[in-house]
């Protein structure tokens, strides 16, 4: 299969250009985008500055001073057509994840709304692998798909307090792993002890968008060990490369 | 082997909320979630950093309203100040808004809200002796990241500087008439998400008139004004945020993303402010009436264009002659009025 569905090029002011492959949250879409990006990255044009893919459009930053819009246009044009498809770098994450109520501070409620027992809504949860179709909001979130369709739940009509790092969520049908403390509207169904971004370490970022993820069940215990591992610049998500 | 620079230090004696360190921003992290933060008058932070003969995009002071009172330990440091109209004074001498200093150890340099604007650029000659975070030293308090450990500048900060030169130079007016712009007008590109509104509903977008709002911060600009409706719901899959974006949430009252926007966002964006008129923008403070002028890729390219070309020239400083000039002129002068009065009396 080949890119052939012609993208849409909108302007973000005379500095930004999107390259918008769809309006949806869908697989087939995210690939055009992470496949674009990829090309990009790999060749970027003289005058580009930054490529951030979304879940169904990819931002380019660039210089107009550099590059004019029609000849970014063109280029971007030309290596649509060379693109095949993206069958993306293959790693898939398995991120602890503690259901306790302790760190789990909405999960009976969300379980309520969808109407199953706790149980039923942790071991759906941790059974799935979610596709990371972006990062974005806040340094190394993640936004998940791929959220079996029993977990499906909408976001709440209001904002709730400010949620732990590291929360696990639910929301507008789709998972999210949140390494800053935020308001949100979405529902903490968990915790990872995990640091999805780490300033001194390493790989300050761990996951990028087109990895695959799954949750490992952890109790209380476990994530006070892995969580201070974790404190200490260890990367306690496990890689599993293609 | 470089032979180690000569070091100074500003001390921080008061500072108001909304002070902090930034450079030209972090860049190459959008994709990772991490804003660029970096300064909300780009224009106006470059002009500081110029006319002290740092690059452009160095790291500078950014101060707010709230005002800013430093002073400089072991040595003396030079220093340039540019941005709205705020009030300065050097142990307690008023200055013009726009000025380069020789701040001498122990001498008190007040920066406080003036007639008009909302910041201003402290940038002192020499290379900041910080920790960078994924090498910037762009402060974006609500993550953390940058800055004093991840926070605004507060008093008692001591920021150490590797000196660039021995140059000591004389009070001087900063000649950057391009700091004066009005803001009743701020020129956008419509889109990405101009499709949302109905025809009717981007005229009324583009007529305003808008108000700034007491909400605004280094992330967003409120603005009152008529309601917008949209003409396809307001909920999108999140895409990605260009500073200046102009977004539309459901209660129809646009928000202006700012420097320290978040990366993604899912409310329909109706138009994107170009980036000359951005620091424009920033500097209006609440209360502030304005419209927006819808202008094409070409024309905002062509202002870029000349907002580099303005700059690559070079700043000019013109020398006052402080003996001559009591406090009360100097303050009755606009920078070029300045500058012509001191060439004259000197």
């Amino acid at each position: 299969m080949t890119l052939l569905i012609d993208p849409r090029f909108l302007d973000a002011g005379e500095a930004a250009l999107v390259v918008e492959f769809g309006d949806t949250v869908d697989p087939a879409v995210n690939d055009r985008v992470l496949a674009l990006d990829a090309a990009l990255r790999a060749d970027p044009p003289a005058g580009t500055r930054e490529f951030v893919p979304t879940y169904r459009s990819l931002m380019i930053h660039y210089d107009p001073l550099a590059i004019d819009r029609d000849t970014l246009i063109a280029t971007v044009r030309r290596m649509l057509t060379g693109l095949a498809e993206w069958r993306g770098e293959g790693t898939t994450w398995t991120l602890p994840c503690c259901y306790d109520p302790a760190l789990a501070e909405d999960l009976d409620e969300a379980a309520g709304i969808l109407r199953l027992t706790r149980d039923e809504a942790i071991a759906c949860h941790a059974k799935a692998t979610y596709r990371v179709y972006m990062c974005g909001f806040t340094p190394g979130q993640t936004y998940l798909g791929g959220v079996p369709e029993p977990l499906k739940i909408s976001r709440r009509a209001t904002p709730r307090p400010p949620h732990p790092a590291g929360a696990v969520l639910i929301g507008g049908g789709l998972c999210t792993v949140a390494p800053f403390v935020m308001p949100t509207g979405w529902y903490v169904i968990g915790q990872t002890p995990e640091r999805l971004f780490a300033a001194e370490r390493k790989d300050a970022f761990l996951i990028q968008a087109g990895d695959l993820l799954r949750f490992d069940p952890i109790d209380l215990v476990t994530f006070r060990n892995l969580e201070q591992r974790a404190a200490g610049g260890e990367v306690v998500a496990r890689k599993q490369a293609a | 082997m470089t032979a180690t620079a000569p070091e100074a230090v500003v001390r921080v004696l008061a500072a108001g909320p909304g002070a902090t360190l930034q450079n030209a921003g972090r860049h190459g992290y959008l994709r990772f979630g991490v804003t660029a933060a970096g300064p909300m008058d780009p224009l106006a932070h470059a002009t500081a950093n110029l006319a002290i003969g740092n690059p452009a995009g160095a790291t500078a002071i950014e101060v707010s309203v709230g005002g800013i009172e430093v002073t400089a330990e072991f040595g003396s440091l030079s220093v340039a100040i540019a941005g709205g109209e705020f009030a300065l004074s050097l142990d307690g001498r008023p200055l013009p808004p726009a000025v380069v200093l020789n701040l001498e150890q122990g001498a008190v340099l007040k920066i406080r809200a003036g007639s008009g604007g909302s910041w201003c650029y402290l940038a002192v000659a020499g290379r900041l002796v910080v920790p960078k975070v994924l090498g910037s030293h762009a402060t974006h308090t609500r993550t953390g990241f940058g800055g004093v450990n991840g926070r605004a500048i507060i008093a008692g900060d001591r920021l150490g500087f590797e000196l660039a030169g021995s140059s000591q130079p004389s009070i001087s007016t900063i000649v950057a008439p391009w700091l004066n712009r009005p803001v009743d007008t701020i020129r956008v590109v419509l889109g990405p998400q101009h499709d949302y509104f109905a025809d009717d509903q981007i005229a009324a977008f583009l007529a305003g008139p808008w108000t700034v709002s007491g909400r605004s911060d280094r992330m967003a600009y409120f603005l009152d004004g008529p309601r917008l409706t949209h003409a396809r719901g307001y909920n999108i899959v999140s895409d990605g945020i260009a500073m200046g974006a102009i977004q539309v949430p459901g209660d129809g009252r646009p928000i202006v993303l700012m420097a320290d926007r978040q990366s993604t966002g899912g409310y329909p964006k109706i138009a994107t402010i170009i980036g000359p008129d951005l620091g424009r923008l920033a500097q209006a403070r609440p209360g502030t009436v304005l419209r927006f002028a819808a202008v094409s890729i070409g024309e905002a390219v062509a202002a870029r264009r000349e907002e580099a070309d303005l700059l690559a020239r070079g700043i000019a400083i013109e020398p006052m002659v402080r003996t001559h000039l009591s406090s009360e002129f100097l303050l009755g002068l606009n920078l070029i009025d300045g500058v012509v009065g001191a060439e004259t009396l000197g």
